[in-house]
C-alpha cells in the first residue's frame, strides 16, 4: 500500500533516531529551539561538540511536530554527526529532503524547523564559549517598506505555498500600499522557490 | 504496515452498504434517460422515483419535495445562492431582507459561499457557539430581525459531532419571517431527521456519508418556498436542477437511505455504547486528554479528543502505520496552515486544535476494533509525548 511519504521518510518517522530520552542525561554544549506550538510545530536541538576538531560529536532532539518534521529532523540528526560547525550550519532543508527521497511540496515548510533549531544550537554553543564573533544571526532585509515585510517573510510565504506575486501579496500584504517593491519581491520569491522547490535534487526530488 | 485495518473515519466517508453494491450492480446495465418517453427511459424513471420516495421516507418529506443534486456541497451552494438574487428573478422571496446568518463551525462549502455572498453585497453574520459547539441562542436572538432573509445552521457537526437544538432555533427564525436551512449531511442516516416535524425550509443531505455512493446528494425544499435553480439549462427535477440524472448514483442513494431507515436506530444505540467505552477508556488510561464537543447532544459514533503535547498529524500517521484510520484538526493535515476552524470557533487554543483527533465509527465498527484503537493509542501517545517539546 502506498504511503503519503517515501519509504525513507516512513522509516525515520516510525523509528526516529537520536531523540532525547525523557530521562536521558545528555550533556549538551549547545541547545537551540525553533518554531512555536501555536503554529503547530516546535523543534529543539541539542549538540555535543568535539572542541579539538570543531565537529559535532553527537546530538539529540525533541519536537512537537508532524510526520515530516519528525522524519526530517531524524535524518538531520544522523547527517550532522562528524560535520564541522560550519558544515552543519550550511545544511539546507532541501539537502535533507533529498536524502529522504523527497517530501510533498506542502510538507516542505514542516521540514525547515530542524535546521533552524540546529543553527540556534550552534549559535548557543558559540555564545557559551565566548565566541560571540562567530554567532551568525540570520540577517533579514526589508523588502516592502510600507507593510514591513522582509525577505524572510517572503521565504516563509513561499514555504506556505505562495508561487505568484498575487499569492505573495495574499500571504504577506506586501506591495499593497505604494507597490514599488514588486520587482524586488518577485526576485526574492523566485530565489526562494528555486532554493526550496527548484530542480537539481540528485537522486531525489 | 499493519495487516489489520480498522476504518474509524466514517464522517469523512463510508463504505458502500452491501445492499447498495447489489442494487447498483443490478442497475448498471440500465442506460435509459429518465426524461425519455420510451420504454428505456421509463425503466430508468421508475428506479429514480423509487429512490426518491426512499430518500423522502427517511426524512419524512413529501416525495416531490426532494431534489437530487450532485453532492451535499451543491445542495448547500444552491440554497445560499437563492438569497442574493431576490431583487431580480426571485422577487417576492424576501424583499428588503439581505441578511444571512450562519455559524463559524459550518462546512467550508457554506463558509466560502457565505464569504462570496458578502462580497456580492449580502450582509453575512455569524452566530457564536459555546465551548461545546452549540449555538448561543441569546446571540442568535440578537442577530435575528426583519432584515434577516436566511439562517443556515448545520444539524450536526462533522468534526465534534455536536447536534444543534433545531426545533428551538427554527421557531426563533420563523418568528421573524426568515427562512431556515440546515446542512444535515452528518445527521441524515445517523440520527432521526423529520423535516415535517422540524418545519425546516431547506435541508441538505448526501449519500456517501450514509453508505451510499459519492457524487450524489439531495436537497429538501419545503412546498411553497420560493426556489430557483442553481444549475440552469434543463427541465430535470421539475425544473429545479438541470442536468441528466445520475441514475446509478440516485439508485444507490435510495438503497442506502432505505437501509439507514431500517438500521439507524439500533445502530445508534450500539455506537453510543462503543463511544462511551472509548471515551472512558481513553480518559482512564491516557493522562491529559480532553474531550471536545457536546457530550450530551452528540452523534452516536463521533468522538473528538485532544491529547496534550501531541501533534495530531503525527498521531494520525502512527495510527495509520497500525492500520487505523482517523482524522485530525491539525494544520499539518489540512493543507492550509490553520488548524480546525471548528475547534477554534469553540474557543479552543490553537495547540488544542493541532492536537485533536476525530474518531468516527460506523455500522461495521466492532468492540474489538475500539479495543485495538485504545491499545495502540496508549502506546502511540506515549511515544509522541516522549519526543515532545510540549509535554
Amino acid at each position: 500500500m502506498n504511503w503519503a511519504y517515501s519509504d525513507i521518510v516512513r522509516d525515520h518517522f516510525a523509528n526516529p533516531r537520536n531523540v532525547l530520552g525523557k530521562d536521558e542525561d545528555f550533556q549538551a554544549d549547545g541547545d537551540g529551539m525553533a518554531g512555536n506550538i501555536t503554529c503547530g510545530d516546535q523543534m529543539r536541538m541539542l549538540i555535543q561538540v568535539d572542541e579539538g576538531a570543531g565537529t559535532i560529536r553527537d546530538c539529540r532532539w525533541q519536537t512537537y511536530g508532524c510526520a515530516s518534521a519528525i522524519a526530517s529532523t531524524s535524518m538531520l540528526s544522523e547527517v550532522v554527526k562528524g560535520l564541522t560547525l560550519d558544515e552543519a550550519f550550511a545544511i539546507s532543508p532541501k539537502d535533507i529532503a533529498t536524502r529522504l527521497g523527497g517530501l510533498p511540496d506542502n510538507k516542505v515548510h514542516c521540514s525547515v524547523l530542524g535546521d533552524k533549531a540546529l543553527r540556534a544550537a550552534i549559535n548557543d554553543y558559540y555564545e557559551r564559549h565566548g565566541l560571540t564573533d562567530k554567532v551568525r544571526r540570520e540577517q533579514s532585509r526589508l523588502v516592502c517598506q510600507c507593510m514591513n515585510v522582509t525577505d524572510h517573510d517572503i521565504e516563509d510565504a513561499v514555504l506556505e505555498g505562495a508561487r505568484s506575486y498575487q499569492q505573495l501579496q495574499e500571504h504577506t500584504k506586501l506591495g499593497t500600499v505604494c507597490g514599488q517593491c514588486q520587482d524586488e519581491a518577485t526576485t526574492v520569491m523566485e530565489a526562494a522557490i528555486a532554493k526550496h522547490f527548484g530542480g537539481g535534487c540528485p537522486g531525489g526530488g | 504496515m499493519s495487516a489489520r485495518r480498522v476504518y474509524l473515519d466514517h464522517n469523512a466517508t463510508t463504505p458502500l452498504h452491501p445492499a447498495v453494491i447489489a442494487a447498483m450492480q443490478e442497475a448498471m446495465p440500465l442506460f435509459g434517460n429518465p426524461s425519455s418517453l420510451h420504454g428505456f427511459g421509463r425503466e430508468a424513471r421508475d428506479l429514480v422515483e423509487t429512490a426518491r420516495s426512499r430518500c423522502a421516507a427517511l426524512i419524512n418529506a413529501p416525495v416531490e419535495d426532494v431534489v437530487f443534486v450532485g453532492s451535499g456541497s451543491e445542495a448547500n451552494n444552491t440554497v445560499l445562492n437563492l438569497f442574493p438574487c431576490q431583487a431580480h428573478r426571485c422577487t417576492g422571496n424576501c424583499p428588503g431582507r439581505n441578511r444571512i446568518i450562519t455559524t463559524r463551525i459550518e462546512h467550508p462549502c457554506i463558509l466560502e459561499t457565505a464569504q462570496c455572498l458578502a462580497k456580492r453585497g449580502q450582509e453575512v453574520c455569524y452566530v457564536e457557539v459555546d465551548r461545546e459547539g452549540r449555538i448561543r441562542l441569546e446571540h442568535l436572538r440578537e442577530l435575528l430581525d426583519e432584515r434577516t432573509a436566511l439562517v443556515s445552521i448545520m444539524a450536526a457537526n462533522n468534526e465534534i459531532g455536536t447536534i444543534q437544538d433545531l426545533p428551538t432555533i427554527i421557531a426563533m427564525v420563523h418568528a421573524v419571517g426568515a427562512y431556515f436551512h440546515t446542512d444535515a449531511v452528518q445527521a441524515v442516516g445517523k440520527i432521526p431527521v423529520d423535516v415535517a416535524a422540524l418545519g425546516v425550509d431547506f435541508l441538505s443531505f448526501s449519500a456517501h456519508k450514509a453508505y451510499g455512493p459519492k457524487g450524489i446528494g439531495g436537497l429538501y425544499v419545503r412546498k411553497g418556498v420560493h426556489f430557483c435553480p442553481f444549475i440552469l439549462g434543463g427541465h430535470q427535477e421539475r425544473g429545479r436542477r438541470a442536468g441528466t440524472e445520475n441514475t446509478l448514483g440516485i439508485i444507490g442513494m435510495g438503497q442506502a437511505l432505505d437501509c439507514r431507515r431500517q438500521e439507524m436506530v439500533a445502530e445508534a444505540e450500539r455506537l453510543g455504547a462503543l463511544r462511551h467505552h472509548l471515551r472512558e477508556s481513553v480518559l482512564a488510561r491516557i493522562p491529559d486528554v480532553s474531550v471536545n464537543g457536546d457530550q450530551e447532544h452528540c452523534l452516536p459514533g463521533t468522538l473528538n479528543i485532544t491529547c496534550a503535547g501531541c501533534e495530531g498529524e503525527a498521531l494520525l500517521l502512527y495510527l495509520d502505520l497500525d492500520g487505523i484510520a482517523v482524522s485530525t484538526g491539525s494544520a499539518c493535515s489540512s493543507g492550509s496552515l490553520d488548524p480546525s476552524h471548528v475547534l477554534l470557533a469553540c474557543g479552543l487554543q490553537a495547540e488544542q486544535a493541532h492536537g485533536s483527533l476525530r474518531i468516527s465509527m460506523g455500522r461495521d465498527t466492532t468492540a474489538d476494533d475500539i479495543d485495538y484503537l485504545i491499545e495502540r493509542l496508549v502506546v502511540i501517545v506515549d511515544k509522541v509525548r516522549s519526543m515532545s517539546t510540549a509535554y
